[in-house]
């Protein structure tokens, strides 16, 4: 890894997070976790009060968000055409998207000890009023929850090159899951299919700290369509088309 | 320092730029001029390997731009000056590509000045600049990685006359100094001031290259009015001289210096005498400008 690389990788850093929308959809995560640890420590159940639930929750926001960023990271350079300086400035086009893959990597892992600290303090204050589920947490499931970020804030990676288009990727990548569960309350034979494809179905056993081989199995192959499959066709389409 | 050769873009049937060759060298600011639509923005795209060349090639200092290491150490691009995130604040904006181009933080300063942009306008959101301050942003831009080529397209644009004329001096300056300019422009008397040399594109194709002075001499000749037109005019005759009219003037092919003697000595009253400089690229410019239906009616 050269010097380039490096600077190449924290300019597309960077630029997650210094324009207004970055900073909102950043704050938008901290608050939803915030309230969502603040829900758990008001009304849950005292026994149920542990560090893991309370970092399983404090994920949720992350991996509804996170992949808004991920979309963003790429969509806007089309929108805002900065693209024209950005690939002025590097003209091998999959080396800048190479960059933007490792900083989406890097905010989902470095997510995990945001969420892990959110736990803490909800952990924390529950044990202060009252809980008494204690600091109990399986080891695997913070390694789960790092991949499970990963997958989320990739695939909307991969949808925002693929489309090019803030509101159409967007609103694909919140709708999906939404019409799996559609299309499996009516359709009886989807609801195998869904097993395998349906990815909020197969990244569910990510949040346990258990995950069987099957589920592997299905994680893999769902990851491979929805996630590997738009980023390989993303990048080639961007390599190949012209940039106005 | 910059090469094009034969390019050409196609898109489907139509020929946006068609087998387009010119070359710019160090020490000289080119200007490519063209009206809007006429394949100027797309052929500056190709040379920066942002736009793939149906055909032809493009180099830079001998290397396709696609192979620069460090394009923005080497060339300075201004494609669009709109094209920027309105959201990142303009000082954040060249900070980026300060990091990107691996140059000191310190140089983003500088440059802010140079272009005239004070502290508050740099701290200002990109999404509240006027046309004319995003073209300085974008000369900060391109001139941040001290690059030996400036490419900028149409970086008048929006630009007040004080703005113009500022720019010209420092695009004057980069090109004395040994560095490479190309500019486009659809307006010749933009870039006439400041250029050594024109590449005149028309419907893709180029219709005029070469000196800047020689092109807008051209074969103008003089133009002249006499109170006694009649008299003048038959002793240009009388001396040789082709005499055409032109407006009610007479367009003389000599210089201004003959025209002046044959009219001294055949007693005329002059009323007005100058070359025809820009006439010929100037009439071939309004030409290309409008539409065909207006060449045929002048015609």
């Amino acid at each position: 890894m050269n010097i380039r690389w490096w600077r190449l990788i924290l300019v597309e850093l960077r630029k997650m997070l210094d324009t207004r929308a970055g900073a909102w959809l950043l704050g938008a995560i901290g608050l939803s976790t915030a309230a969502i640890v603040a829900v758990l420590v008001l009304f849950a159940d005292p026994a149920e009060q542990t560090f893991g639930t309370f970092f399983v929750l404090a994920s949720l926001p992350v991996a509804f968000l996170l992949p808004v960023l991920g979309v963003m990271l790429v969509t806007t350079e089309w929108s805002q055409r900065s693209a024209l300086t950005t690939f002025a400035l590097e003209p091998v086009r999959r080396r800048v998207l190479a960059a933007k893959l490792v900083a989406a990597l890097v905010a989902a892992v470095a997510s995990v000890p945001a969420s892990l600290a959110a736990a803490a303090a909800g952990t924390a204050v529950a044990a202060a009023t009252g809980g008494t589920g204690g600091w109990r947490i399986e080891a695997a499931l913070i390694g789960y929850a790092a991949l499970f970020q990963v997958i989320n804030v990739v695939m909307g990676l991969a949808f925002g090159m693929l489309l090019l288009n803030t509101p159409v990727a967007i609103v694909l990548l919140l709708l999906l899951p939404t019409a799996w569960t559609v299309l499996g309350g009516v359709v009886e034979r989807l609801r195998p299919v869904a097993q395998w494809l349906d990815l909020s179905l197969t990244t569910e056993p990510l949040l346990s700290p258990d995950v069987t081989a099957g589920q592997w199995a299905r994680l893999a192959t769902s990851v491979a369509v929805w996630v590997l499959l738009p980023l390989v066709a993303g990048m080639l389409r961007i390599e190949r088309r012209d940039i106005a | 320092m910059i090469e094009v050769r034969n390019i050409t873009k196609r898109y489907g049937r139509q020929l946006a730029v068609d087998d387009v060759s010119f070359s710019c060298a160090a020490g000289t600011v080119t200007g490519f001029l063209g009206p809007n639509g006429a394949g100027k923005s797309t052929t500056l795209r190709m040379i920066c390997g942002l736009a793939t060349a149906s055909a032809g090639t493009a180099t830079v200092g001998g290397l396709p731009y696609r192979r620069l290491r460090d394009p923005g150490r080497v060339v300075g691009v201004l494609l669009d000056a709109a094209a920027m995130h309105p959201g990142r604040t303009g000082r954040e904006t060249l900070t980026v590509a300060a990091l990107a181009m691996g140059v000191s933080r310190a140089r983003v300063g500088e440059l802010l000045d140079l272009v005239g942009l004070n502290r508050a306008a740099a701290g200002r959101r990109v999404r509240a600049y006027s046309l004319g301050m995003r073209q300085r942003l974008g000369l900060a831009h391109a001139l941040l990685g001290e690059p030996q080529v400036l490419i900028l397209d149409e970086p008048a644009n929006g630009l007040d006359p004080e703005g113009i004329f500022w720019m010209r001096g420092l695009l004057r300056d980069f090109a004395d100094r040994g560095g490479t300019v190309l500019l486009s422009s659809h307006l010749l008397r933009e870039v006439e001031a400041v250029a050594d040399r024109l590449v005149v594109i028309g419907g893709g194709r180029v219709v005029a290259a070469g000196d800047k002075d020689e092109l807008l001499a051209g074969d103008g000749g003089t133009l002249v009015r006499a109170r006694d037109q009649q008299a003048l005019r038959a002793a240009l005759d009388r001396a040789g001289h082709q005499v055409g009219t032109v407006d009610g003037r007479l367009l003389v092919s000599a210089p201004p210096e003959t025209v002046g003697e044959v009219a001294a000595a055949a007693g005329a009253v002059l009323l007005e005498l100058r070359p025809a400089d820009t006439g010929g690229l100037e009439q071939m410019f309004l030409a290309l400008t409008a539409g065909e239906s207006v060449r045929e009616a002048v015609k």
